[in-house]
């Protein structure tokens, strides 16, 4: 029942001129956001204009901007059609459902709504609820709504709230375009100035023009020799009529002397027409299409219009390429710029050729100011982790990781408990990730990915915020259960997994528990969390102890007395952060005393009484938590907060 | 002088028929007068002796109306042909676009056909100009008279189109290769403007 989108009539073969170009412009912004602008957008115009071609490229442009877009088209006839058809099956309301579901619903030829009020009605009714489903629906008629006869005032209204363009008759300049750009198309080749005549002969449509094309390609194909512009005008019998002057000359002089084959004056003028067109306006033309093309894309064409406003340009080319040149540069640089920092990349700078010094400033500052996220922390090198048995799932996922990013484990998530390592293997899988070519990675605690994003919103620069996240080539973040309860986090982080994912970028993540055991995440963001490889961490084993004990106190410049580190890396040890805690107490001791490290020392400060004045020492990372040494009042419930009507107790005492 | 006008979207292009007394020139404008609409030609100014001789010169301006959004108008002008209206012929030829060089086929005017061309050039170059680059068209007057009394329009070309100019034919009382000529000098005209103009 729906015409499919014919492939031909798309944007790129649409010609863009004054007449036009408020059309197209709507056209194409509806097409990238449908339903957010001109809802609903009316195009009307005479006969032959482009209305459905225009309808369709709308079509095509939503459909690849977003291929999963439900987009149809259809002539308001073929609806009519279907809508009885529907009502005769019984099956009104499937009908109407099915309309409801389309998210980019073309109609064209709404004019013939005349006289069908219940097809008014039906229309109106699909109109609000497409409006209401945030659904765009773009029309076309041959008149505004108000002339539609006997159209409903709500439909008029409906119809007109949104935005109504029309499509004016091409000027000469645009026909020229048109004319060139179908000739190239067909690949047929005209003589100079055949093309001007044509498009000399003023007709008001482009599909008449595209008659008179017709017959001059065929004209050519049959007898085999390029026609001349005088062969053109006879065959398409516009004879001296053939341009502005020469249809104004025939008119007036219908005396005797301006007829018939002795018309040598009429034959003069026409003859004196095409030089002209191909003389005089063969550069305007160039500039003129120039202007077009580019106004049409949104630039600004001061340069172009200073041209013709001089009497006598010269490098007129050169001038134009330079142009040229300048928007590319342009475009370039809001390419870049909108990457960076898409509302930046709005700015009026990006259109005005004139203005491309401004826009390489801004660029520049976008790009200084586009800090790549913050990433792994250099304290935690690969080499310096420690391996055994109770982390060598995580550590062999790890290196696959490594091997290939993005493609094995994604995502990869380190699931244990505090103190275990997680932090110290998650940045350095970030710091091997960030040794690759042009890699970005973001590596960051969840809590700073929260304040972040806190800040962007605070500051109005989400989009920001958003796109130096996209950049990055990996995503690593710490401690993902602090995401629980934070609704705009969890959203964000949904579309940005969702999108590095797509990408092959890989990510990493950290948790204290399997993520569906882990209280207020998403269902979404958990299931995508154990989509990846979930890779436990256990309490370190003796080898993962020793190995630690000995870089700690390899790095202390203490020689090692064996028998201390077999001692340590014996005691049980729930994680490696009591493990370094253990033996700060132990170096902690020995420096108090002045004493050397032994495991004599270590099982008088770990099991019998602490040493009496130990202090900490600097050097060993730890986890910086120092418990208060207040001692007894530690605890709320143990403390009386309120003492009732003490006041009157003392008063009452002291009496 | 300016021949085209972009800002008032205007093209004039002035073009002058010069060559030897009685060689037809005013012929040409006369015929050329007799074939436009009479809306579109201003007054044939001519001032003649009571002979017919062309005293000071003819003017005829032509309006061709709009062409490619330009209004156009053409201004024919020709000169006196006799020697001692150097002075006359002079100003006119101030500021052509285009010359037509009238000759007369008469074997016995060839001389003065000869003088007359050196005469162009050498008054083109008061002005600056340079007879190889403005453009010019020969037309051979009078090839309606009986043979014996004329030269082919080969002979002519011969002696006179050392330049390999475009040349034409004609019989300018009754109009044959008027038309022609000045289709002829116009696409030369117009198309030097296109080449002074574009690139």
């Amino acid at each position: 029942m729906t015409s499919a989108l014919n492939p031909k009539y798309s944007f790129d073969t649409f010609v863009v001129g004054a007449a036009n170009r408020l059309a197209v412009t709507a056209g194409r912004t509806v097409a990238e956001n449908p339903g957010a602008a001109y809802n609903p957008l009316f195009i009307y115009s005479g006969s032959g204009l482009g209305k459905t071609h225009l309808l369709m490229a709308v079509g095509h442009a939503a459909k690849k901007a977003a291929p999963a877009l439900n987009i149809e088209y259809l002539t308001l006839d073929e609806y009519v059609e279907a809508f009885h058809a529907a009502i005769a099956a019984g099956q009104g309301d499937a009908f109407r459902r099915r309309f409801q579901n389309v998210d980019v619903l073309l109609v064209d030829d709404v004019q013939f709504l005349t006289n069908r009020k219940e097809m008014q009605s039906e229309l109106l009714r699909l109109t609000e609820a497409l409006q209401v489903g945030g659904h765009q629906i773009v029309l076309t008629s041959d008149r505004p709504p108000p002339e539609i006869a006997d159209l409903d005032e709500r439909l008029i209204s409906r119809l007109s709230g949104g935005l109504v363009v029309d499509i004016g008759a091409p000027d000469y300049e645009t026909r020229v375009a048109i004319l060139r750009r179908k000739a190239e198309e067909r690949g047929a080749k005209f003589e100079p100035g055949v093309l001007e005549t044509v498009a000399g002969a003023e007709s008001g449509n482009v599909r008449e023009l595209m008659g008179a094309l017709n017959r001059l390609v065929a004209f050519q194909a049959v007898n085999d020799r390029s026609i001349n512009a005088e062969t053109a005008k006879q065959l398409l019998g516009i004879g001296s009529e053939g341009a502005d002057g020469g249809k104004a000359a025939a008119r007036e002089g219908a005396g005797p002397a301006a007829r018939g084959p002795g018309d040598e004056f009429g034959d003069f003028l026409a003859d004196v027409t095409v030089t002209v067109g191909k003389a005089v306006e063969a550069w305007r033309a160039r500039v003129g299409e120039a202007v077009l093309r580019w106004e049409g894309e949104g630039y600004r064409t001061r340069r172009l219009e200073a041209l013709l406003e001089r009497d006598t340009p010269s490098a007129v080319d050169e001038v134009i390429a330079s142009f040229t040149q300048d928007v590319e540069r342009l475009k370039e640089l809001e390419a870049e710029v909108a990457e960076l920092d898409p509302q930046a990349a709005g700015q009026s700078v990006f259109r005005d050729p004139e203005r491309l010094g401004e826009a390489e400033e801004v660029a520049t500052k976008v790009r200084d100011g586009a800090a790549p996220p913050p990433g792994p922390s250099a304290a935690f090198p690969l080499a310096a982790y420690a391996v055994g048995p109770s982390n060598e799932v995580a550590v062999g996922a790890a290196r696959a990781v490594l091997k290939q990013p993005g493609k094995k484990y994604n995502p990869l998530v380190l699931v244990g408990k505090s103190g275990l390592g997680k932090t110290h293997l998650l940045n350095a899988i970030g710091l091997e990730l960030a040794r690759g070519k042009r890699a970005v990675v973001a590596c960051l605690s969840t809590q700073a990915f929260v304040d972040e994003l806190i800040a962007a919103i605070d500051g109005d620069r989400v989009d920001w915020w958003r796109a130096r996240y996209r950049r990055a080539t990996a995503l690593l973040l710490d401690d993902i259960h602090l995401i629980a309860g934070k609704e705009r986090t969890q959203e964000e982080l949904f579309n940005l997994f969702n999108l590095l994912q797509d990408k092959e970028r890989q990510l990493v993540f950290t948790a204290p528990a399997q993520p569906h055991a882990l209280p207020g995440l998403e269902e979404r963001i958990a299931s995508r969390l154990a989509g990846g490889l979930v890779a436990e961490i256990t309490e370190p084993d003796r080898e993962v102890k020793r190995s630690v004990l000995e870089r700690l106190l390899g790095q202390q410049n203490a020689s090692p007395d064996p028998a201390l580190v077999d001692y340590l890396a014996d005691r049980p040890a729930e994680s490696v952060r009591g493990l370094v805690g253990e033996l700060q107490r132990v170096v902690g001791a020995a420096a108090a005393q002045d004493g050397p490290l032994t495991a004599g020392l270590a099982r008088e400060v770990l099991e019998g009484q602490a040493p009496r004045d130990s202090r900490r020492s600097a050097g060993f990372r730890t986890s910086g938590i120092v418990v208060s040494s207040l001692g007894g009042i530690k605890s709320r419930e143990k403390i009386v907060w309120d003492w009732s009507d003490v006041a009157d107790r003392v008063i009452e005492e002291f009496r | 002088m300016s021949l085209v006008n972009f800002t008032t979207r205007e093209i004039t292009c002035k073009i002058v028929y010069y060559g030897p007394g009685r060689s037809g020139k005013t012929s040409n404008l006369h015929y050329i007068y007799g074939r436009v609409p009479d809306s579109r030609r201003g007054r044939l100014v001519s001032l003649a002796t009571q002979t017919d001789r062309t005293l000071f010169f003819d003017f005829l301006p032509i309006d061709l109306g709009q062409i490619s959004g330009f209004s156009t108008r053409f201004q024919l002008y020709t000169v006196p042909g006799q020697v001692y209206y150097n002075a006359t012929r002079r100003l006119v030829l101030q500021g052509a676009d285009g010359v037509v060089f009238v000759g007369d086929s008469q074997a016995r005017q060839l001389d003065e056909n000869l003088e007359s061309l050196q005469n162009l050039q050498s008054n083109l170059l008061e002005h600056g100009v340079d007879i190889r680059t403005i453009p010019l068209v020969l037309q051979y007057n009078k090839q309606d008279l009986p043979r014996e009394l004329i030269l082919s329009a080969a002979d002519l070309d011969d002696a006179l189109n050392f330049r390999g100019v475009p040349s034409f034919s004609a019989d300018a009382l009754h109009g044959k290769g008027v038309f022609e000529t000045l289709k002829g000098i116009s696409e030369l005209v117009l198309k030097k403007l296109a080449a002074g103009t574009a690139a």
